[in-house]
């Protein structure tokens, strides 16, 4: 029986499991919407814009695991997806994107709603594709979902020209998928990664560095059994947070620019540092020939184009994180004599002496509201079990600096790209894989502004996100370097009286509004928020000088930090840097 | 240092654009880059003549290898391999310079393959020092027009360089 490109298009999404699309309808995708309009297995999630669809998804994503699904028009429709898909591009996040594109007969006539996804994306996605014959649909909906889940992952576009949708064939579902060019390599190479173990076996003072690698591949408990018997301590990267407990004896927290002093202060004492699934981004290294001068670096890594890139490296391995570890793990045990006792006590002991000397800290001894505050008080009151999606700025480093992630895909972070208004979508999203979960977004007052219309997608859909405002009237990153290296020039960043009532603008949405301004009233905001089962905001007003630090100056090494708590010196040690 | 590099690629439309894309995305330079249908009608071969340090063209190689499209890459210059590019010279000599510009196409091996009362078109094939050196000899006699097809490159067989 032939059935329409629109019913392949269903049918292909459930045989892939699919129950979520997050979307926004339009001219040239109007029959795939009427098609599922009468199903029942297959939800669309109506975002009130589509890079919240987009960002939607993403949260969905990170939070399952599963690739998060999302269908636009075309036009304005799809090119409101970019900024989403360069953010799950960076971050390696599995996406298929459906746009609709204008007919085939009339593409590159400049028609109305026309644009040229396909070649605006291109670099943006791991693959995309202009499906130009509805026979081809199926293979290549089961191409697009096996690119973006296996190897390191990412987003591929799918561009459906409405005769394509409209147009009828018989439905034929590959088995299997047969790309000749695409195969990621998943066993690592077996002599590079016994090299591996006898360094670490051998090391005095070795560090794990943890990334999102960990995380996409399933490897927190291969992670943590290589960290615990081999006594090493682990700092996680922002796309690492969760991939080993973050309350762990052996963890160091964040590196880079606001890691931590102990984290920063390991890697670059260390003398081997085992970089796992992460990818030497600027933001962790700082400046790069400073970077860890004395460690020898083993590379673990799907991608074989993230090793070398920014670093020298000395042992590397292409492979999956999960695979390669366990094989690592089973030759440290049994092939390698566990002779690192004695040497590994002297270096963690430095390492905790380190961690007493400069732990994260802030002004506790104050009335105001600080943001790290509330922070930790919303890690004390989930007890750690939530799920944390956060926007990008201070809010950012603050919840991942003053909250402890000890699972993997508790938090949902603009990592690569930095998008502003990720959060309150992404958070939306996930709730729609874990319904059950308290899921909170952390916000700015600059951030939650640039998505604040999902509101309503949370609203109508009944959704208990909560959502943290740490509202300090400013673009607070931005204002943190004008302060610091802009002789206190606050161009553009002061949003003061225009920052809504965010109070009001929930009660507009028929959500629910708090707000706190005092330090004592930030418990019971929280705890009412956390007690009401639809969406809150909340609006916390935070002293708005305070300052994400430590703080590595862009371009000095990492282990040239500055203190909140030595201000003063701070500015001795930023002129020479500069 | 300068390197060739041979692409194979699937035939499919917006593939050159992923490869060129990639180039200018990362900031690579290409010297020269020519395409064409291999043997097999589904898969085309593309020359990249680019340049850079190790660490670039070692980037360069494994970004071109994660192309979904990209069969296989080599890169020339670690092989023994043949060069050869084409190209095409419209020669204005000057009357008492037209027996040179002919004597020169004659040395060179190329080809007069148009010829018109006040121009000569000379067609000629060879490596990069020998177009570089007949368009130097004839340069001075008045060169109108000049086209080249980009190198394309081949592993001689069986020898690998040491």
């Amino acid at each position: 029986m032939k059935i329409s490109g629109a019913e392949i298009f269903i049918e292909s999404l459930k045989k892939e499991g699919v129950k979520h699309i997050f979307g926004y309808p339009g001219g040239v995708v109007l029959n795939i919407f009427d098609a599922l309009h009468d199903e029942k297995d297959l939800q669309l999630i109506l975002t009130r814009h589509e890079q919240g669809a987009v960002h939607a998804a993403d949260g969905y994503a990170r939070a399952s695991g599963k690739a998060g699904v999302v269908l636009v028009t075309s036009g304005p429709g799809a090119t409101n997806t970019v900024t989403g898909i360069a953010t799950a591009s960076m971050d390696s996040i599995p996406l298929v994107v459906f746009s609709g594109q204008v007919p085939t007969l009339l593409i590159g006539n400049d028609a109305f709603q026309e644009a040229d996804i396909v070649g605006i994306t291109r670099p943006c996605t791991k693959y995309n594709y202009l499906v130009k014959d509805v026979k081809d649909l199926a293979r290549i909906i089961k191409e697009a979902f096996h690119i973006a889940t296996t190897g390191r992952p990412g987003p591929v576009l799918i561009d459906l020209p409405k005769d394509v949708t409209s147009g009828k064939t018989e439905f034929v579902w590959p088995e299997s998928v047969s790309m000749t060019t695409y195969k990621p390599t998943y066993e690592g190479n077996r002599y590079m990664i016994n090299q591996a173990a006898h360094m670490i076996a051998k090391a005095k003072k070795p560090v794990i560095v943890a990334g999102g690698g960990v995380i996409a591949s399933g490897a927190a408990r291969e992670l943590k059994e290589l960290a615990e018997y081999a006594d090493v301590p682990v700092t996680m990267t922002l796309m690492g947070l969760g991939g080993f407990p973050g309350s762990h004896r052996l963890s160091l927290g964040m590196p880079g620019m606001h890691g931590t002093y102990y984290a920063n202060r390991a890697i670059q004492e260390s003398d081997l540092l085992v970089a796992v699934g992460m990818r030497f981004d600027d933001r962790v290294t700082g400046k790069i020939s400073a970077f860890a001068p004395n460690a020898k670096i083993v590379h673990i890594d799907i991608d074989p184009t993230s090793i070398r890139k920014n670093v020298r490296v000395d042992v590397p391995i292409v492979g999956d994180v999960k695979r390669v570890l366990s094989v690592m793990n089973k030759v440290l045990k049994e092939e390698v004599s566990d002779q690192w006792q004695e040497v590994r006590k002297a270096w963690l002991k430095q390492v905790d002496a380190w961690k007493k000397e400069r732990p994260l800290t802030y002004n506790r001894e104050t009335d105001i509201i600080k943001p790290q505050y509330v922070v930790e008080k919303i890690y004390e009151l989930t007890k750690g079990d939530a799920i944390i999606a956060t926007e990008v700025g201070q809010n950012q480093m603050w919840a991942s600096q003053f909250y402890r992630y000890d699972k993997p895909r508790t938090l949902l972070s603009s990592g690569g790209l930095g998008t502003m208004g990720y959060g309150l979508p992404a958070a939306i999203g996930a709730q729609f894989a874990f319904p059950h979960k308290l899921v909170i977004d952390i916000a700015g007052d600059g951030s939650i502004q640039m998505n604040i219309q999902e509101l309503a997608t949370a609203v109508i859909n009944k959704l208990p996100v909560k959502v943290a405002i740490l509202n300090n009237r400013y673009l607070g990153m931005v204002r943190q370097w004008q302060e610091l290296f802009f002789q206190e020039r606050y161009a553009h960043t002061k949003l003061d009286e225009t920052v809504p009532d965010f109070v009001k603008i929930a009660e507009a949405y028929n959500a629910v509004g708090l707000r706190a301004t005092k330090k004592s009233e930030v418990e019971p905001v929280l705890k009412e928020a956390f007690s009401i089962k639809r969406p809150v905001m909340m609006d916390f007003v935070v002293d708005w000088k305070e300052k994400v630090y430590p703080m590595v100056p862009a371009g000095a090494a990492i282990d040239e930090m500055l203190f909140a708590e030595d201000e003063k010196k701070s500015e001795k040690k930023l002129k020479a840097v500069k | 240092m300068r390197h060739t590099i041979s692409v194979l690629v699937e035939n499919k439309f917006g593939v050159l654009s992923r490869v060129s894309g990639l180039f200018s995305g990362r900031g690579y330079n290409i010297e020269s880059l020519s395409v064409g249908e291999t043997i097999d009608p589904n898969v085309s071969v593309m020359t990249i003549v680019t340049s850079g340090d190790d660490w670039i063209i070692e980037q360069i190689t494994k970004q071109l290898n994660k192309l979904i499209d990209v069969i296989k890459v080599v890169d020339m210059t670690e092989l023994d391999h043949v060069e050869r590019e084409m190209v095409l010279i419209k020669v204005a000599p000057r009357a008492e310079d037209k027996a040179e510009v002919l004597r020169l196409a004659e040395i060179f091996r190329g080809r007069v393959v148009d010829s018109s009362p006040k121009t000569y078109t000379i067609e000629m094939t060879g490596d990069e020092k020998k177009i570089a050196a007949i368009v130097e000899l004839l340069r001075p006699m008045g060169i109108k027009e000049f086209v080249r097809t980009g190198k394309i490159a081949i592993a001689r067989e069986g020898i690998k360089k040491a």
